[in-house]
C-alpha cells in the first residue's frame, strides 16, 4: 500500500493513503486537545459532531474526522 | 453568484443518493451536498485496507456509484459542510477552503443520524468513543491492532463494528448488549419477515459468539490515568474489571434534526424528536422534504425507500412515489421491531455521578447540573451546551438522565451557524442575501 508522509506537532508521521487526519494524529498521540478544565480528551464522534477531534491543519482550524491527511500537510494538537 | 438546481438533496447517505437519483430520473437537476468526501453516508464508508477492485458491490455501493457517475443532471458536492440553511431555500456551505452558497426550487433534508451515549464515570478519557464512531475511524486507518477493545452498547450496531474491527486487525476482549437474553431473543425471532436481515444476522453469528458476545451487561465506568486503560463491566449483578486501550460504546442512534429545526419543520416524538413528514415525505414547510433517520431511526432500507419516494414527489411524480409506500411501512415495522427490543435498561440512566461531566464542551458536571432548578437559566448558569458541539451531545444525554430539562415545543428556533464557521464564510456573503 502506498503511504505517505506528513508531520505532527513538527515529528513525520507516515500513514497509508486514504488514511484520516485523525489516524495521522493517532500514530503520534491519543490526546488531541485538553478541555477547558484541562482534562486530555480525543476523538470521540467519529462523524464531525462532537468536536473533540479538532486539530489545526497547516494552521487552518479543522476536524480531524471529517478530513483525509495529504503529503506534506502540518498537523498541530491543542486546538 | 449562488448556483441554483431544481432540487437540493443535503445528505448523501442511502437517504440522500435515493433522493438524488430518483429526483435526476423524474427530468430535474439536483445540486448534493454531503460533509464527507465520499459518498455513502457512514453506513457506506469503505475501508481503506480494501482496494476498489475487491470491493463486493454491495446495492449501496451500486447506488452511489449509479447516481453519481451516470446521472450528469447531479452535481455532488462532497467535503462541503452546510453551516446555514434558508427558507427560500438556500444552503451555505463551507469547505476546508472556501464558502459557497447553493439555492433549489425545493429542498430533501437527508442529515441522518448520530450515536446516543449516555455518560458514565471516565467516559471522557481518550480511548473511550461512540460505538460507529470507533468503526469509521478504524476504517479510516486509526491504529486498532495493538490494544484491546471492548465494544458495549445496544443494538445490531455492536456486531458490524465488531466485524469491521476484527477486519483491522484488533483484539475484541467483549462485546456486551445492554438488553436482556430474551429481548435479543425476541428480536431474532421476529427477523423472518425481513430476509436479508436474517442473512446478515447469520453472517455476524458465528464471529460474534467466538468474541464473547453477552447480554444483560454494560459498562459502568472507564478507567485509566489519561487514557483508557480498562473498563468495569456489571453483568447480572456482578461486576469485572476487563483491560483495554478503547471502549466503542453506544445507546442507539438518534435523528440530526439541528438544519430541519432550522428551517421551521415540525417535529415530533420524546426523547429525541425526528421531523414530522407526511406520506410524500414533505415536512411542515412546504417544498422542504426529509427523508431517512431524520424522520424516525429505521435503518437503511427505510432511509433508501424514503429517500426515493422524496426524490419522486418533489419532482410531482406522485405516482411513482406512491407505489413505494407499501415497501416503506414494511421497513418502517423492522425500525420499530428493533427500537422495542433494544430499549434501553434504566439503569444505564442511573449510571452518572455528581463529578461525571455531561457536557464535554463546557466540562459541565451532572451535580453542576442539578444545583439548578429551573430549565430556563440552566444554559446561563452552567454554559451546558454553549460549546463547539452547539449541545448536539449533551443535550440528547441530559434529556435521558434528567426529563425535566427536555428542551420543550416552545423553545426557540435555532439561529445561524448549524456549526461553527469561519469568519470569512459568513463576510463572504454578499450584502442583501439571506442571512
Amino acid at each position: 500500500m502506498k503511504t505517505i508522509a506528513l508531520t505532527v506537532d513538527g515529528v513525520a508521521v507516515t500513514v497509508v493513503e486514504g488514511a484520516s487526519a485523525a489516524a495521522a494524529v493517532a500514530a503520534r498521540t491519543h490526546v488531541f486537545h485538553h478541555s477547558r478544565t484541562g482534562h486530555p480528551r480525543g476523538p470521540f464522534c467519529g462523524m464531525g459532531q462532537c468536536f473533540e477531534c479538532r486539530i489545526r491543519i497547516n494552521g487552518r482550524l479543522a476536524l480531524a474526522c471529517l478530513e483525509r491527511a495529504s503529503s506534506g500537510m502540518a498537523i498541530t494538537t491543542g486546538a | 453568484m449562488p448556483e441554483h438546481f431544481d432540487i437540493l438533496v443535503l445528505g448523501a447517505g442511502p437517504a440522500g443518493l435515493a433522493a438524488a437519483r430518483t429526483a435526476a430520473r423524474s427530468g430535474l437537476t439536483v445540486g448534493l451536498v454531503d460533509e464527507q468526501s465520499a459518498p455513502g453516508g457512514q453506513i457506506g464508508r469503505r475501508p481503506i485496507w480494501l482496494r476498489p477492485s475487491r470491493l463486493r458491490p454491495s446495492r449501496a455501493f451500486r447506488e452511489t456509484i449509479d447516481a453519481l457517475r451516470s446521472d450528469s443532471r447531479i452535481t455532488y458536492f462532497p467535503g462541503e459542510r452546510v453551516v446555514a440553511c434558508e427558507k427560500g431555500p438556500a444552503l451555505v456551505t463551507e469547505t476546508p477552503h472556501g464558502c459557497a452558497m447553493l439555492t433549489g426550487g425545493s429542498l430533501i433534508l437527508a442529515t441522518g443520524a448520530r450515536e446516543l451515549v449516555l455518560p458514565f464515570p471516565g467516559w471522557t478519557l481518550p480511548g473511550v468513543m461512540a460505538l460507529g464512531g470507533l468503526q469509521v475511524l478504524a476504517k479510516g486507518g486509526w491504529p486498532v491492532a495493538g490494544g484491546g477493545i471492548v465494544l458495549a452498547g445496544s443494538g445490531p450496531l455492536l456486531l458490524a463494528s465488531a466485524r469491521t474491527l476484527r477486519q483491522a486487525g484488533a483484539q475484541i476482549h467483549a462485546i456486551v448488549e445492554q438488553a436482556s437474553r430474551q429481548a435479543v431473543l425476541r428480536f431474532l425471532a421476529g427477523l423472518p419477515a425481513w430476509p436479508t436481515k436474517v442473512l446478515q444476522t447469520l453472517a455476524f453469528a458465528p464471529g460474534m459468539l467466538r468474541m464473547g458476545y453477552e447480554t444483560d451487561a454494560f459498562v459502568v465506568e472507564a478507567l485509566g490515568q489519561g487514557v483508557l486503560e480498562a473498563v468495569r463491566i456489571e453483568s447480572r449483578g456482578r461486576r469485572r474489571i476487563v483491560p483495554c486501550s478503547y471502549l466503542g460504546i453506544g445507546m442507539g442512534l438518534i435523528p440530526n434534526v439541528e438544519a430541519a429545526r432550522g428551517l421551521g419543520c415540525a417535529l415530533e416524538g420524546n426523547p429525541h424528536p425526528a421531523v414530522a413528514v407526511n406520506a410524500f415525505q414533505e415536512t411542515s414547510q412546504r417544498g422542504i422534504y426529509a427523508a431517512g433517520e431524520i424522520t424516525g431511526i429505521g435503518g437503511a432500507e427505510l432511509a433508501r425507500l424514503e429517500g426515493a419516494i422524496a426524490g419522486y414527489a418533489a419532482a410531482g411524480n406522485l405516482t411513482r412515489a406512491r407505489a413505494l409506500s407499501a415497501r416503506r411501512a414494511h421497513w418502517m415495522r423492522f425500525g420499530a421491531h428493533l427500537m422495542r427490543q433494544f430499549a434501553l435498561r434504566d439503569s444505564i440512566r442511573q449510571l452518572a455521578e455528581p463529578m461525571t461531566i455531561i457536557c464535554r464542551c463546557e466540562d459541565v458536571t451532572l451535580g453542576a447540573i442539578d444545583q439548578v432548578s429551573d430549565a430556563g437559566t440552566l444554559k446561563l448558569l452552567t454554559r451546558l451546551g454553549m460549546g463547539a458541539c452547539q449541545g448536539r451531545m449533551c443535550q440528547p444525554a441530559l434529556a435521558e438522565l434528567r426529563p425535566r430539562y427536555r428542551p420543550g415545543a416552545t423553545s426557540g428556533i435555532p439561529r445561524p451557524p448549524l456549526f461553527p464557521a469561519r469568519l470569512e464564510t459568513l463576510a463572504g456573503l454578499a450584502p442583501g442575501e439571506p442571512l
